[in-house]
């Protein structure tokens, strides 16, 4: 039989990454969410009155991301003008049918949604672009257009503020990729959680410090909308090795995600886990 | 001797894109020597049911990391992982956390 939920006895459903505790349903979402609202009253992400852009792809993260700030946006007054930004990049059957996920999210959560595309951006699509120059590191420069698209989309919505849907994992993987491409300069900023204050909009990941792990969960429990292929362009990029190192070494380790990001915090339901700000 | 056992396998999170994209299989698991763990179900589903790339599935003896299992919505955490023995009916849901986000 399943073990009881650490906090209330209930039958608990999912042994958390961070802490090993197991939880049931309800306790779970209560950790989930508290631990969210705790990180960004930590850091400070908003002041009230704020208007927010929540990057949404339609994909897992941001799916979950937009939910949260919606719930925690309502239940702590946060007094935030949220709204959902999503980027075309045109990569047919990829994009296209994610962007479906995130107008019905739209509907969901009751949030604007703006969408940008690379075509009235730049005038070229990513299927254009592949069909020019090859599958050869695709990947890198959709990453800096989306990231453009993004900003601009933001400047268009008069916005102050981007907040993305980057876990714990996406961190801990971006920290081995700079590693291994020795790049000092990002290795220093990649793990800050708002970042791009000087002059460029500022982007805020609440989700720094949550598993990849849970939010899969959470989605799943909850049941919510969002869309899961993989990109049409994206199986040579260099993430995949960083992210299935980090997969693998972290089946050793509870904590291999705070290890790699190197800093100390107490989760909300700390019982007797080691020490995670060595490595 | 075990008997046969007849239980549910559900594919999401992208995990679907290995099985035909369907979702949910009934499945009737035959009776063998030895209990069915889900260490046997995972053999049996590579052998079976995974048509290519049984890699990206599959790691060793176990899923590949970044594949969430769930037993009657449980995680398999809780319950033994691989040496989890499978009941009747039970429901067994496998989650790529793999794709996009």
């Amino acid at each position: 039989m399943p073990a009881n939920c650490s906090l209330c006895d209930g039958r608990a459903v999912l042994k958390r990454p961070k802490t090993g505790d197991t939880l049931c349903r309800e306790c779970f979402y209560y950790a989930f969410e508290e631990e969210v609202h705790k990180t960004i009253l930590d850091a400070n992400l908003f002041t009230s009155g704020e208007s927010v852009a929540i990057g949404a792809s339609g994909g897992k993260d941001s799916t979950v991301l937009a939910y949260v700030m919606k719930l925690l946006n309502d239940r702590y007054n946060y007094g935030l003008k949220l709204v959902l930004l999503s980027v075309d990049e045109g990569i047919t059957g990829y994009r296209d049918d994610s962007l479906e996920t995130v107008k019905r999210n739209q509907n969901q959560y009751d949030l604007p949604l703006k969408i940008v595309s690379y075509e009235e951006l730049y005038g070229w699509t990513m299927d254009a672009i592949v069909k020019q120059i090859g599958l050869k590191n695709n990947c890198t420069f959709c990453g800096v257009f989306r990231r453009q698209a993004l900003d601009r989309g933001a400047m268009l919505l008069k916005v102050d503020k981007i907040v993305t849907g980057h876990n714990a994992d996406d961190v801990a993987e971006t920290v081995i990729m700079n590693v291994l491409r020795g790049d000092i300069g990002r290795l220093r900023r990649c793990t800050a959680i708002t970042t791009g204050t000087e002059g460029a909009l500022p982007r805020c990941k609440p989700f720094k410090y949550t598993y990849e792990k849970e939010i899969v969960m959470y989605a799943y429990f909850k049941k919510l909308d969002y869309f899961s292929t993989e990109c049409i362009y994206s199986p040579n990029a260099y993430r995949g090795f960083a992210r299935s190192f980090i997969k693998r070494s972290g089946k050793n380790s509870t904590q291999c995600n705070h290890r790699y990001h190197s800093f100390r915090r107490e989760p909300l339901c700390q019982k007797g886990s080691e020490d995670a700000s060595s490595g | 001797m075990a008997a046969g056992v007849d239980v549910s396998l559900e594919f999401s999170g992208g995990a679907e894109l290995l099985f035909d994209r369907v979702k949910k299989h009934d499945i009737s698991l035959p009776s063998q020597d030895k209990s069915w763990t889900l260490q046997c179900l995972l053999a049996w589903i590579r052998d079976n049911m995974l048509k290519e790339r049984p890699e990206l599935f599959m790691q060793g003896q176990t899923v590949r990391p970044g594949i969430l299992v769930l037993v009657n919505d449980a995680d398999w955490e809780l319950l033994g992982e691989l040496d989890y023995v499978i009941q009747p009916n039970d429901t067994i849901t496998f989650i790529s956390t793999l794709h996009g986000g």
